[in-house]
């Protein structure tokens, strides 16, 4: 793994137009290939992290201290599944209009290539014939389809803000699942925002916790949660609930 | 590395909004509220005001510019045309009050009903809603004003049969959705009657949104008995109402242009007055 | 499930039809007093007043009157002879309306299109000094009557610069669509503040989705993600309220009508209501009505079938 980061955030700081602090001073960096889990309950920060470092922050916030450096663009899947498409467009024609320009290849060889990334995503050979509205997609289709947006940007860095968080329970863990094996075949780095620690350690090496716009604690995944130095991490910790014993067991 | 994203802004700059900001950080409600003022006192001060009456003629100084003598000169009688602008304020903004009364009691009643009750309540409100609103407003306005005798009284009576929808379709909306709420449950649980939950609960939510509402009315109101004025169903001369005097003045267009032009820039005047007093009200609600 | 849809919505404008041709029977009998005494004047005598009542069909029992006045309108679209020189009625409007739905469909194209460009503007530049000056707009022009608007109009624009006819209708194409430009934007400044205000606040709210930032992080070109996406998604609710409006358009139509001298149903309504000449009144009240309510209900059925939310899991 290369040493040197494609990522380095140092001393962000995000605020409202009336100075009502939202972030503060946030430090960390990302190497090629790496994954960061960013975990905290909501109104943490994370979300407007993510949108800083994509360049995007919602109208009313500024960055108002440190700063963002990257080599590489990064591509960011949302929460909402059905609120990242254009419910007007049709997906696939949406996903070839991202290619068009991303990519800068024919219409037709869009389309092509639009429908590959659909099928490198699972999404069903029923696209091909007859393109769908976001709206008669399932989430977890549409979800889909929002990765593959992302990926057709062809980005070094793909930004996750609790991309399974509005899915059905078994949908989250063929989403997760999918998010992985990209990422083995493609090689970007990730940022995975999540309320959920498990998931977060499962799928990242390094975390990082953040509770009211603050970094509170960050490492190596395994070794925060074998030994949390933070009591907020160990409130986390304690919140996913272990399988509860059942009657007449051991 | 590329920078992603702006130069940070120092902490001191943001004790700095932009110029617009600050200004519109004003509560409108004090610029509308003191527009509003000025020409309330105009219009009461204006017998001590102006040494003129607004219907005396004086052929011999018909059609004069504005001077120190007539400060917005005279019309082709000779009239002054200050005072007459004044005088006129007075009848048309106590009508624009008066006639408001009943529509707005009406229209928040009839919408409370038809929100809290819902069902065929509802359904009977909607319907009649529906089809006084498809009449364009001001066909109905001519209609009636004229069918129930033009002047005063057909303006009130016009605007008690369709002036009481606005308010009747806002706080149906309004009603509807506070139903829904948990306070409204629990108030039915603890067994209280329908009318007094509408009445001791329900209206003081609706009130201040209705107030918003009828500001805008008013406005549309006061268009509305100017137009009337114009068109000749609405105020009879001699009382002056900006309406007639905008259609006197207009065969004088090329001569004396001010005579149309002068009591327009008064309404728009009391509706931007209203206007930011609405506009106000609004912010001031929404923030608490 | 759909056609359902179809059914209801449809079957509710009949219903409100049904009570706008109500509303208009009973608009004579509100009148105080005997419409005949108004029409024929103070002394007439017995037998030219019962007569009128005859011809007013005064005499038959309210129920009678009520189906014979549905009758003549669905057998022949009329609802009744004029008084004065005893035309039906609907000749009477049909000949009257071109030069009224000409000015109407004018006005309409030049308010969107105005419209359209204001608010894509102003949200555009939000906060700046043209987002500020374009939403000062409706405040200051909701106060403006507007027949004065036209007025000003013709002393600026006819009088002092004589760019444009001072009043009446011109001559074949070109002339009837010059001489009706000023008052199609006198017409159209009534509807753009609201259209504007609504307009803007519909893209903003877009702006801010989330499927925006994806296209704006896709890098995506800014004209792109404005007119394919942003409009597109932004138009659709300001449709419905364009059909609302429509109401307020066709009244400030009749209004301008006679600021400018147009021979149009305006000027019709004017005088037969100067004339007492109920039958043509009801007539036009009930055409403008009715109007309304299929256009709203076309607008209606229109952004249903735009929306692809409502088309469902096939």
């Amino acid at each position: 793994m290369s040493t040197s980061p494609i990522l380095e955030v140092e001393a962000l700081s995000l605020s409202t137009k009336s100075n009502q602090k939202l972030v503060q001073d946030v430090h960390f960096s990302l190497g090629r290939g790496e994954s960061l889990g960013l975990v905290g309950e909501s109104g943490s920060g994370k979300s407007l992290t993510l949108r800083s470092i994509l360049g995007l922050l919602p109208s009313g916030v500024e960055q108002t201290g440190g700063s963002i450096r990257s080599d590489v663009s990064s591509a960011m899947v949302f929460q909402d599944p059905r609120g990242a498409l254009d419910p007007l467009c049709t997906v696939v024609k949406q996903l070839a209009e991202v290619v068009y320009y991303r990519q800068k290849l024919s219409r037709k060889a869009s389309r092509v290539a639009a429908l590959e990334l659909l099928e490198l995503l699972g999404l069903p050979d029923s696209l091909k014939r007859e393109d769908r509205y976001p709206s008669q997609l399932s989430g977890g289709q549409c979800q889909r389809v929002v990765i593959a947006l992302a990926l057709a940007c062809k980005p070094g860095i793909l930004l996750c803000d609790e991309p399974t968080t509005a899915l059905d329970v078994t949908v989250q863990q063929q989403i997760i699942e999918t998010i992985t094996r990209l990422q083995r075949e493609l090689g970007f780095a990730m940022v995975f925002v999540t309320h959920n620690l498990a998931i977060a350690a499962t799928l990242c090496s390094k975390l990082c916790v953040m509770k009211q716009g603050r970094i509170v604690e960050h490492g190596d995944s395994l070794a925060i949660l074998q030994n949390p130095q933070n009591p907020y991490t160990q409130m986390l910790i304690n919140s996913v609930l272990p399988l509860p014993e059942l009657e007449g067991s051991e | 590395m590329k920078m992603i994203g702006t130069e940070p802004r120092l902490y001191e700059e943001h004790l700095n909004p932009t110029l617009m900001n600050r200004i519109l950080k004003i509560p409108s409600l004090l610029v509308g509220g003191a527009m509003f003022a000025v020409l309330i006192i105009l219009a009461v001060s204006i017998p001590f005001i102006s040494p003129y009456d607004p219907s005396e003629q004086n052929l011999s100084a018909f059609l004069q510019p504005p001077s120190a003598e007539h400060w917005l000169g005279t019309d082709q009688l000779g009239r002054d045309l200050f005072t007459r602008l004044i005088y006129a304020a007075r009848t048309d903004l106590s009508i624009m009050v008066l006639a408001e009364i009943v529509p707005f009691c009406m229209g928040i009643l009839l919408g409370m009903l038809a929100g809290y009750y819902g069902k065929w309540v509802d359904k009977i409100i909607s319907l009649i809603t529906d089809t006084f609103i498809a009449f364009p407003f001001y066909l109905i306005v001519i209609i009636v004003a004229f069918a129930s005798g033009a002047g005063e009284r057909g303006i009130y009576i016009t605007f008690m049969l369709v002036g009481w929808i606005v308010f009747a379709r806002v706080v149906r909306g309004l009603s509807a959705s506070y139903r829904k709420q948990e306070w409204v449950a629990s108030a039915q649980t603890l067994g209280l009657p329908g009318i007094r939950i509408i009445l001791r609960h329900l209206l003081p939510n609706v009130l201040p949104q209705a107030v918003v509402v009828l500001m805008t009315d008013m406005v549309g109101l006061l268009v509305a008995i100017v137009t009337l004025g114009y068109l000749g169903i609405g105020i009879a001369p001699p009382t002056p109402d900006w309406g007639t005097m905008i259609s006197d003045g207009q065969s004088f267009i090329t001569t004396a242009w001010w005579l149309s032009a002068v009591p327009g820039f008064a309404v728009v005047y009391t509706g931007i007055a209203l206007s930011l007093v609405g506009d106000g009200l609004a912010d001031l609600w929404r923030k608490k | 499930m759909k056609k359902f849809w179809l059914f209801s919505v449809v079957g509710r404008a009949l219903v409100v039809i049904f009570c706008v041709m109500t509303a208009v029977f009973f608009l004579i009998r509100m009148v105080p007093g005997d419409p005949a005494k108004m029409i024929l004047g103070e002394y007439s005598t017995q037998e030219a007043l019962e007569s009128m009542h005859h011809a007013l069909g005064l005499d038959l029992p309210v129920g009678e009157q009520y189906i014979r006045f549905v009758q003549t309108l669905f057998t022949q679209g009329d609802t009744g002879n004029s008084i004065i020189n005893g035309t039906s009625t609907r000749e009477l409007i049909a000949d009257r309306a071109p030069v009224t739905l000409l000015l109407i469909g004018m006005a309409c194209a030049l308010a969107i299109v105005i419209a359209l460009v204001l608010a894509t503007l102003a949200a555009t530049h939000k906060d700046k000094l043209l987002d500020h000056v374009i939403r000062i707009f409706p405040t200051v022009t909701l106060g403006m009557p507007i027949f004065w608007v036209g007025i000003l109009l013709i002393l600026l624009l006819s009088v002092r610069l004589h760019w444009f006819p001072v009043g009446g209708v011109g001559e074949g194409w070109w002339g009837t669509l010059y001489s009706l430009t000023l008052p199609a934007i006198t017409v159209a400044l009534s509807q753009i503040p609201t259209l504007v205000r609504s307009l803007r606040a519909q893209m903003l709210e877009v702006l801010e989705s989330d499927f925006v930032v994806t296209l704006k992080a896709a890098r995506l070109p800014s004209r792109v993600i404005l007119f394919k996406h942003v409009l597109r998604n932004a138009a659709l609710p300001t449709l419905i309220l364009l059909g609302v409006n429509i109401s307020y358009l066709i009244g400030g139509t009749l209004v301008v009508e006679q600021v400018f001298g147009i021979k149009g149903i305006g000027s019709l309504l004017f005088s037969s209501i100067s004339k007492r000449d109920f039958p043509v009144i009801q007539g036009i009240a009930l055409y403008c009505a009715v109007s309304v309510v299929i256009i709203s209900l076309l607008i209606e059925i229109l952004t249903r079938w735009l929306d692809p939310r409502t088309k469902g899991k096939p």
